[in-house]
C-alpha cells in the first residue's frame, strides 16, 4: 500500500453533527498519513472543531458508544482506531470513490 | 418596552416564549438544537442578552451553547468537562466503587456580575466554572475532594448536581442523592449541610450525606434563609443551611421536585406536590400549585387556570421560575409539554404553550 501524504477523504456526518458544523452533505477533510479511525477523526475535529467531544468521550479519546464507522458497506468501528483501513477501503476511500461515514447507531427515542 | 423571556429547555431541543409585561400574549421560537435534549437554560443577570443553555444526547455527548443576542442565534462554546487528576471512585448501587465519569450538565449558574463567568452541575456530580463565556472550563476540585464523596450515591435520576447558588463568596450545591454543600471561599472547600434532614430510605436517617435533596432556593435578599424540596420533605434553613427543619405542613403530600421563593416576598415559596416517590404525578389527577406567604407549613393551593382532572404530569426540578415584575409572574413546564404561567404570583393561570417536548427546564428573564 501507498501512503499518500495528505488524502482527501470525503466523509459523511449524522444530521445533528452537520447541523452543529453549519454544514449540508458530505463534507472532505485532508488527512497526513496513514487512513485510521483516529486519523480522520483528528481531521474531522482539526476542521471543525465544534465537533470534538461528539464522535469520541473527550475523556478517554474512545469512539462513543452509540456512533458507528463505515465505509464500503463494512462495519469499521470495533477495529482498533490506530490500525490502517483495510486496503481496499483505503483505496477507495483514497480516491474518492467512497465516503466514510460517521453514523448514529440505531438506538432509542 | 419591556419583554418577558421564558426559556424552556425539552427533551427534543429549547423553547424560547417572549410577551410584553401584559404576559397575556406570547410568541413562540423554537425548536432550537431539534433533537437534543436541553436539560437547562439560563441568562446572564449581568447582561439579558447572554444566554448559556446545556445540549446533550446519548449519541454525541455534552455541548454548551451560548448566545449573545437573547436566543435569537446560538453558538456551541466548550464542552471539555473533564475531572481533575486521578478522579477517584464514588459508591455504586451494587455496594462497589466505581470511577468518577462525566455524562451530562445539568444546571448552568451565570455569575449575577459579570457575564463570561459561569458554572455548571455536572453529572456525575462535579462544579465546573467558566470565566470566559463558557469557552473553557475548569473543575472546582474541592466538592468533589470532600471527604464524603466516595460515600455519594447516585439517585434514580444519577449523580447529579443540580442546584448552584451563588452568593458572593459563599457558594451552595445540592446532589442526588447525596444532600448540600456549603463553600464559604468561593468554591475551594465544601462542607456538608444536611443537619435535621431525616431520609427514611437510607440507612441512617440522620446522615450527615446520603439525602436526596431535589432543589433549593433562597431570596437574593435573605441570604441565610434557604428552602429545600427533599425527595419527600419541604425544608428550610434560617442560618445558612446549618440544620433545617421541616415546613411541609398541610401539604397533600410532601414530595415534589421544584421550589420558587417569590421575588418581593421571602416568605412567599411555591412548590408542586407529586403524588408520591413511585407515582410520579399530582395527587387526584389535580394540578396544583402550593403556595405559603409564611415560609412553609401553612399552604394554599393554587388552581385557577390549572387543570383539576386526569392530568398525570411532572414538574421537574429545575422546571419552575418566578420573573421579577412587580406583580411577579410565575412559570413551571410540565412533562406534557405543557408551560405554564401566571401573571399573578400565582393566582391565575394560562398555558403559553400545551404540546412542547417533555420540559426539562424552565427559567426566566426580564429584559428591559
Amino acid at each position: 500500500m501507498t501512503v499518500a501524504a495528505g488524502s482527501d477523504v470525503r466523509v459523511v456526518l449524522p444530521a445533528h453533527l452537520r447541523t452543529l458544523a453549519g454544514v449540508h452533505g458530505e463534507i472532505l477533510v485532508s488527512v497526513s498519513g496513514p487512513l485510521t479511525q483516529r486519523t480522520v477523526v483528528d481531521a474531522i475535529e482539526a476542521r471543525f472543531p465544534m465537533l470534538g467531544g461528539t464522535i469520541r468521550d473527550r475523556q478517554t479519546g474512545r469512539r462513543r458508544a452509540f456512533v458507528r464507522f463505515y465505509a464500503c458497506e463494512q462495519d469499521l468501528s470495533n477495529e482498533p482506531p490506530d490500525a490502517p483501513l483495510p486496503e481496499e477501503v483505503a483505496d477507495a476511500i483514497r480516491a474518492g470513490k467512497e465516503p466514510f461515514l460517521v453514523v448514529g447507531a440505531m438506538a432509542g427515542g | 418596552m419591556t419583554q418577558v423571556r421564558v426559556l424552556a429547555g425539552t427533551r427534543k431541543g429549547a423553547f424560547v416564549l417572549t410577551s410584553d409585561a401584559k404576559r397575556d400574549k406570547w410568541s413562540v421560537s423554537g425548536p432550537h438544537f431539534g433533537g437534543w435534549e436541553i436539560y437547562h437554560m439560563k441568562g446572564s443577570p449581568a447582561d439579558p442578552n447572554r444566554v448559556y443553555a446545556s445540549q446533550n444526547t446519548g449519541w454525541f455527548g455534552q455541548l454548551v451553547q451560548r448566545s449573545d443576542d437573547g436566543g435569537l442565534t446560538w453558538q456551541p462554546v466548550g464542552n471539555d468537562f473533564g475531572y481533575v487528576g486521578d478522579a477517584g471512585t464514588h459508591l455504586w448501587y451494587d455496594g462497589t466503587q466505581r470511577p468518577w465519569e462525566f455524562k451530562r450538565i445539568w444546571h448552568l449558574e451565570p455569575s449575577p456580575a459579570d457575564p463570561d463567568v459561569v458554572y455548571a452541575g455536572g453529572e456525575d456530580a462535579a462544579l465546573y466554572k467558566s470565566a470566559d463565556g463558557g469557552v473553557t472550563w475548569s473543575e472546582l476540585t474541592g466538592l468533589r475532594l470532600q471527604d464524603s464523596a466516595p460515600g455519594w450515591q447516585p439517585g434514580a435520576g444519577g449523580l447529579c448536581l443540580h442546584t448552584i447558588i451563588l452568593q458572593g463568596s459563599r457558594m451552595f450545591a445540592a446532589i442526588s442523592a447525596a444532600g448540600a454543600f456549603r463553600s464559604d471561599d468561593s468554591g475551594a472547600t465544601w462542607r456538608p449541610v444536611n443537619r435535621g434532614l431525616h431520609s427514611e430510605g437510607i440507612p441512617d436517617e440522620d446522615a450527615e450525606v446520603g439525602h436526596c435533596v431535589h432543589h433549593v432556593e433562597a431570596h437574593p435578599s435573605r441570604p441565610d434563609t434557604l428552602f429545600m424540596q427533599k425527595h419527600w420533605d419541604v425544608m428550610r434553613s434560617d442560618d445558612g443551611g446549618l440544620s433545617w427543619t421541616e415546613v411541609s405542613g398541610n401539604l397533600p403530600t410532601d414530595f415534589g421536585f421544584p421550589i420558587a421563593v417569590h421575588p418581593h416576598e421571602e416568605e412567599t415559596i411555591y412548590v408542586v406536590p407529586i403524588t408520591s416517590d413511585s407515582l410520579h404525578y399530582p395527587p387526584d389527577g389535580q394540578l396544583r400549585v402550593w403556595r405559603s406567604r409564611s415560609g412553609g407549613n401553612e399552604w394554599e393551593p393554587l388552581t385557577n387556570g390549572l387543570p383539576q382532572q386526569d392530568c398525570y404530569v411532572n414538574v421537574y426540578r429545575d422546571a419552575m421560575a418566578m420573573d421579577s415584575l412587580d406583580s411577579a409572574g410565575l412559570y413551571f413546564g410540565t412533562t406534557g409539554g405543557q408551560v405554564y404561567a401566571s401573571a399573578d404570583s400565582g393566582d391565575s393561570w394560562a398555558p403559553i404553550v400545551r404540546d412542547l417536548p417533555a420540559v426539562l427546564s424552565v427559567e426566566v428573564q426580564v429584559v428591559p
